[in-house]
């Protein structure tokens, strides 16, 4: 019989600094994603999140340490890997004036997807686009648009998806609907997501396990249920104030 | 060849075709666009060509220089018009905030530059050709008469245009929006010196050595000497050649380089200004 071999992380993040003009954006972040689970990527506004996400996305070259996905390093090595993620930010969109089928053409030619027309029809069905696919980017309404986005992100089926604020703007029902599409394709698919939101409740929702950083840094990083039992709270947003306002620093000096 | 050197040189003809797709539903989408490739060419080509037959009628030595004004014009359109479409094509991206997911896709920077470079001649074909038929209709100057010369001119300026266009792409990669008046305004830099209107002599001698480091004299000169000698000058075209290969060479590696700086800087996700 064989040994068992331990699965490759999908992300394995170690001692990671990004410094932009002497200011540490990430400092010193490490930890590693096991396939096939959904974890959280917590912190407030400059907290290093997103910067994070785009060295592991190899949009963003480190200063020092290593952003390593499926076994390839990033950026040096990101051709090997490119065609297994796909990510959905605000910091980016879709040409506008191309429709959504356009977009998702040219995207699913850049990733080799087979049978494309079949896949976007699909993917229509699913993210309840049938109706807009022909429909200019720019002229969806918020919703849309992020549905619009997923489809992108969703259109090479891929492996990883980095996603960065999904909800962001969209009134509770959609964006309950697009955490809904989100649960189901990570399940059917055994993806992997690693999501960087403000949205506490979506993050409960959806993930397994979350990490908590603050000025670059992680100030913690476990399953959801173990942080509220180890902060005392009833609400991951309790604990992320905890955080936020240095409240487990005071508690932690006080003990 | 190593796995990393591999992944990198990888080329991929969809890929390519992919990105030209984008473009040509951009371009299909909007008639502002269209109809831009097209007016300025034909105000510069009206405007030249009455100059021209104003000068003709009187001076005996520019009636021997038939056709050097429009055929200079034309020409240097190629060359502007070049770089312009391969820059605006990029700039497109920038604009519609799309470089990230590009750039985090499996797209070789290599696949995007020779789309790049296909589209700037598509853009170049809807702009130049109806307005050199026009030249035709209006002026009766043919510029598909140059024949086989008009390949050798037409090949020079495209590659000096796409090496000039390829490091402006890399200057807005890297500096944002804000760099983006380079890629309207860098090939007037070389108009005085490359000769465009006038031979090289009427520069002062001094200055002379760096019109000729300029592969586009070279055609402006070959371009001359056929419309006012009737001679084809291989020479010149070969020595443009030349200089083109390094000027593209360089055109790549400073993009090559500023992507570089780009991703160290974090400019890839935030391209705004």
């Amino acid at each position: 019989m064989s040994p068992v071999m331990p699965a490759l992380p999908a992300i394995a993040v170690e001692r990671l600094v990004k410094i932009y003009k002497h200011i540490p954006a990430v400092d010193g972040v490490s930890f590693s994603i096991a396939p096939g689970t959904i974890t959280g990527l917590l912190g407030g506004n400059g907290a290093g999140k997103t910067t994070t996400i785009a060295m592991i996305m190899g949009l963003t070259a480190p200063t020092s340490g290593r952003a390593v996905v499926w076994g390839a390093e990033m950026p040096r090595d990101r051709y090997r890997v490119l065609h297994r993620m796909n990510f959905e930010s605000p910091y980016v969109e879709m040409p506008m004036r191309l429709t959504i089928r356009q977009n998702l053409t040219v995207f699913g030619m850049l990733y080799g997807v087979p049978d494309l027309a079949g896949r976007i029809a699909e993917l229509g069905e699913t993210l309840d686009l049938t109706d807009l696919l022909d429909r200019p980017t720019g002229k969806l309404s918020a919703g849309q648009k992020t549905r619009a986005s997923l489809a992108k992100s969703l259109i090479n089926s891929p492996d990883l998806l980095l996603l960065d604020e999904p909800t962001a703007s969209l009134d509770p029902d959609t964006a309950d609907w697009v955490r809904d599409r989100l649960e189901r394709y990570c399940r059917d698919h055994h993806a992997t997501v690693l999501l960087a939101s403000h949205n506490m409740a979506e993050v409960e929702r959806l993930c397994e396990r979350v990490i908590i950083m603050k000025r670059g840094r992680i100030e913690d990083d476990d399953a959801p249920t173990r942080l509220l039992a180890r902060y005392g709270r009833r609400t991951l947003e309790e604990v992320f104030l905890d955080v936020a306002r240095g409240r487990d620093e005071m508690r932690e000096a006080a003990q | 060849m190593s796995a990393y050197l591999e992944s990198n040189l990888a080329f991929s003809p969809r890929r390519v075709a992919a990105m030209m797709l984008r473009y040509w539903y951009l371009l299909r989408s909007s008639w502002p666009r269209l109809l831009d490739l097209m007016y300025w060419p034909l105000v510069q080509m009206i405007t030249w060509g009455f100059i021209q037959y104003y000068v003709m009628e009187n001076a005996g030595f520019f009636a021997r220089a038939g056709g050097t004004f429009i055929g200079a014009l034309l020409l240097w359109d190629i060359l502007f018009r070049g770089q312009l479409g391969f820059s605006i094509a990029f700039l497109e991206e920038m604009w519609a905030r799309n470089i990230g997911n590009l750039m985090m896709s499996p797209l070789r920077p290599a696949e995007f530059i020779a789309a790049l470079m296909a589209m700037s001649i598509v853009r170049l074909a809807i702009g130049a050709v109806p307005v050199s038929l026009l030249a035709i209709a209006f002026f009766g100057f043919n510029l598909y008469g140059f024949g086989l010369a008009l390949v050798a001119f037409f090949f020079n300026l495209i590659l000096t245009s796409w090496a000039i266009g390829i490091f402006v792409s890399g200057l807005v990669l890297r500096n944002g929006l804000g760099a983006e008046n380079f890629a309207w305004s860098i090939m007037f830099v070389f108009m005085p010196l490359a000769c465009v209107y006038y031979p090289v002599t009427t520069l002062p001698v001094w200055l002379q050595p760096a019109a000729w480091l300029l592969p586009p004299t070279y055609v402006f000169e070959g371009m001359r000497a056929l419309l006012i000698q009737n001679t084809f000058r291989p020479d010149l075209m070969l020595d443009a050649l030349a200089l083109n290969v390094v000027l593209f060479a360089g055109g790549v590696f400073g993009f090559l380089k500023l992507l570089q700086s780009a991703r160290r800087h974090g400019a890839l996700i935030q391209t705004g200004e």
